[in-house]
């Protein structure tokens, strides 16, 4: 159960010290009871209270890193059910399955996917975050054989190693020392021995169960045998009962602090039809994956997923925003082209894109406007005249320019005569209102 | 700690819209939970996805979803029987873009002759759009709602620069109205209100928050939709419960990750395996985040979100 600001209140010393930075323990507590402040501020507070208010404030969903070094994912923090309330933390990792029953050629082809999938997108870089490994054939010895050449040509990616057998997890996990690796096949049946190899070898243990009350009963069960990161699968494979069971896992641990139920979710998807495959994915990132384990990572895919991802996964208050500059693209001489646009970062990527594309070397001003597109920001006041005649004024690029135009966005052509009242000397050309028709306006210009 | 599924009942519920006539009419909305949440009420009707098609010849979509309709897009009638009979289509939307002024500025009398042909043509139910030029659609919309009488269309979109004759003309003819506002939940709210104080039924309403692309502002869709359907369920807010569209393939084929060629960015894989996608991917999200009706270009993409809905309900 979540515990209420009052609550906390009466397990802290009450003496008001102030040690923790706030001014009283009552204030202190209602930090802790809306997640904003964490125990350990207090320097004076019991044992007792501890393990009581510890358990009480940790994150709702527990905090897991899978993998290791550069590509390491961060799993689970999440604390609200509707992305309009809070942002989501941690986007859901995207895992391609390679099943020990394929040839040496087929598993390296996926690797070689893996290893190619990063993609920039409004300057982030998003890529196919692990590869889950399947014992698909039952076999051990096949296991252990995949296991092998993942490691040895895909070290670097967080890797699941899934299978029921122990000696075959035990195996593969050595192969994966160090590297925080998800060990995922724990069940009712074998869960003292997954629970033994995922602790000694320091790695996370998937949890496997039929239906939210067996999983909540096994996790308990695990987390008695002393494993304390786990992701969870109840077992839901059809999209309806994914979306049954995230959102009741999801409910359990944001509203009840229902800890048996407070892990990261792993959501098996894998379909024939790639296409299909793709939209249950893009269920699971929308209803509260964790991690998502396909089939296939085509580019066009990658592409359509990564960008759900980081759609539902932006914080719904503070758009994405670059920073107010002057940015140039390619090498801009003295005679070469000043553009202005507003700091959306969306609009930021696709029109620095496109005057990249047009080849022409440009300068292009990004004014701050609170993460705003042009017309948007237009439309609340802020990319207005006297705002940007202020910008261009205050960054000083007039010196390093032999001319005095200024290139507006087709969009906002009305603003074009307040500027130049604004900006004596200056000269402001209306661009086209759409950026695909940057690099034909530059060229033609550069002609 | 035993586990106990923390269930939700909510005071408000979505109204069920029908749309069309005789055995071919469709039913969506009607629901009292959350979008495919039906572990914990009703929902009784699965979400429609209507076939967009055009009085004039698609020239403006790129080639990748002009193509599946190249055979038959010269002509209105046989592109609604080809979605109808061929595609299986169960509703189809009928945009009358060769009526803006800047295109090929169709009369309300050749929309109206255009939207007749077509009725006669399909049994299933027709959704009839503007050009989205809020003046000519005011014109035009009330000439086809009465070529379309009794036909139980959905006429749209209704604005707020134009509510008052659109809406007097589908209340007039016996249709539903889309009603559109621009990605903001108070808007939606308003213009809902604004147009049954003209005596408009509430329950004859469809809500257009205004769709985007994945990519392109998706967030802000999906979270307008989720706050609306929260608001309808959560409130019992009367003026946010009819069923919301997702106007998906005209905002989906008109960027870049839909038309951009393999051969320029390589690692964005083939454009017509992406455009699909792209399609498809944000109709998907707009389900999840209410919406009950889509209307939408690509066969394939179609048929993908299909499939999808029968896995979740
Ligand atoms: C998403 C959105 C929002 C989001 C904000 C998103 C954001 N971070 O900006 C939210 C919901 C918050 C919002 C709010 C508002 N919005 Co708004 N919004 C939109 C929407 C749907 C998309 C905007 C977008 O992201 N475009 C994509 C970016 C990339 O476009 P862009 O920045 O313009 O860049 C393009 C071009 O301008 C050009 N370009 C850009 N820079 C440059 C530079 C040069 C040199 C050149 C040549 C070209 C160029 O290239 C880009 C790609 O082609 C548009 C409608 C639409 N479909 O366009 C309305 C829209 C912009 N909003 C509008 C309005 C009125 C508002 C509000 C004032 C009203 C309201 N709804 O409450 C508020 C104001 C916000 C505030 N804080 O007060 C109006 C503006 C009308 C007008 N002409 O003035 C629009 C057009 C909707 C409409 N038809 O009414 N909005
Ligand atoms: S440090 Fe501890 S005892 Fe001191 S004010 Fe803060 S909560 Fe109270």
């Amino acid at each position: 159960m979540a515990l209420s600001g009052v609550e906390i209140f009466k397990m802290l010393p009450k003496t008001n010290c102030k040690k923790c930075g706030h001014p009283t323990c009552l204030a202190f507590a209602m930090k802790l009871a809306q997640r904003q402040a964490t125990l350990d501020s207090c320097p004076d507070v019991s044992e007792e209270a501890k393990k009581v208010l510890g358990e009480a404030s940790a994150p709702p969903v527990r905090p897991i890193t899978f993998g290791a070094g550069d590509l390491a994912v961060k799993m689970g923090e999440e604390t609200v059910l509707f992305r309009h309330d809070k942002k989501f933390v941690n986007p859901c990792a995207i895992a391609v399955e390679i099943k020990d029953t394929f040839s040496e050629a087929e598993a390296t082809k996926i690797i070689e996917q893996v290893l190619a999938s990063e993609i920039d997108r409004v300057g982030q870089k998003l890529r196919v975050d692990a590869i889950a490994l399947t014992n698909a054939s039952g076999d051990a010895g096949k296991f252990e054989a995949l296991a092998k050449i993942v490691a040895a040509k895909a070290s670097v990616v967080p890797t699941i190693i899934c299978t029921e057998n122990p000696q075959a997890a035990e195996a593969a996990a050595k192969l994966f020392a160090d590297k925080r690796a998800i060990i995922y096949g724990a069940n009712a049946s074998n869960a003292e021995a997954m629970a033994n190899i995922a602790k000694t070898n320091k790695m996370t243990l998937g949890v496997h169960a039929n239906g939210l009350e067996e999983l909540s009963a096994l996790t308990e069960k695990i987390k008695a045998l002393g494993v304390e990161d786990m992701v969870i699968d109840s077992g839901a494979r059809k999209a309806k009962d994914i979306i049954e069971h995230n959102t009741l896992i999801r409910r359990a641990a944001v509203k009840k602090n229902f800890k048996p139920l407070g892990y990261p979710v792993i959501n098996f998807m894998q379909r024939d039809d790639s296409l299909v495959e793709a939209l249950l994915a893009a269920v699971g990132i929308a209803k509260y994956s964790s991690i998502i384990v396909v089939n296939s990572v085509e580019k066009w895919k990658n592409l359509a997923l990564f960008t759900m991802r980081q759609n539902i996964y932006t914080d719904p208050q503070v758009p994405m925003q670059v920073e107010q500059k002057i940015y140039n693209i390619g090498e801009p001489k003295p005679e070469s082209p000043l553009m202005i646009t507003t700091n959306f970062s969306l609009t930021y990527f696709i029109v620095s894109g496109e005057i990249e594309n047009s080849k022409v070397a440009s300068r292009l001003a990004v004014m701050d406007s609170e993460g705003l597109s042009v017309l948007t920001a237009w439309a609340a006041g802020k990319f207005t005249a006297s705002k940007i005649a202020q910008f261009i004024t205050e960054s000083g690029i007039e010196k390093e320019m032999s001319h005095k135009e200024l290139i507006i966005p087709g969009y906002v052509a009305i603003l074009s005569g307040s500027i130049e009242d604004k900006l004596p000397g200056w000269k402001i050309t209306v661009g086209p209102r759409e950026a695909n028709a940057l690099p034909a306006f530059l060229k033609t210009r550069a002609a | 700690m035993a586990f106990t599924p923390t269930k939700e009942t909510y005071s408000g519920k979505v109204y069920p819209v029908t749309i069309g006539t005789g055995d071919k009419a469709v039913t969506f909305g009607g629901e009292n939970v959350l979008p495919f949440n039906s572990f914990e009420g009703a929902a009784p009707n699965a979400p429609v996805i209507a076939y967009e098609i055009q009085d004039v010849p698609p020239t403006d979509w790129p080639e990748n979803v002009q193509k599946p309709f190249a055979a038959v897009s010269d002509d209105p009638v046989k592109w609604a029987k080809y979605c109808q009979d061929e595609l299986k289509a169960k509703a189809i939307a009928l945009r009358l873009v060769g009526t803006h002024p800047d295109r090929e500025n169709r009369t309300p009398e050749e929309a109206s002759k255009t939207v007749k042909d077509v009725l006669a043509a399909i049994n299933i139910p027709l959704i009839i759009l503007g050009s989205n030029h809020a003046e000519k659609d005011s014109q035009v919309l009330i000439a086809v709602a009465e070529a379309a009488k009794d036909k139980n269309c959905i006429i749209g979109k209704a604005q707020e620069a134009n509510y008052k004759t659109i809406a007097a003309a589908a209340m007039a003819n016996n249709h539903k109205l889309i009603a559109m506002s621009e990605l903001d939940i108070n808007l939606s709210k308003q213009l809902n209100i604004l147009i049954t104080q003209m005596g408009f039924e509430k329950e004859r309403l469809i809500t257009d928050p205004m769709c985007s692309a994945l990519g392109y502002g998706l967030e802000y869709t999906y979270s307008v939709m989720e706050r609306i359907r929260l608001a309808a369920l959560t409130q019992n807010d009367m003026t946010m419960q009819p069923p919301m569209l997702g106007d998906v393939g005209m905002y989906v084929w008109k960027i870049k990750e839909t038309q951009a060629p393999e051969s320029d960015l390589p690692h964005w894989g083939p454009a017509e395996e992406r455009g699909i996608a792209w399609e498809a991917v944000t109709a998907t999200a707009l389900l999840i985040a209410g919406a009950e009706l889509l209307i939408m270009r690509h066969p394939k993409a179609v048929e993908a979100v299909e499939k999808t809905i029968e896995e979740l309900i």
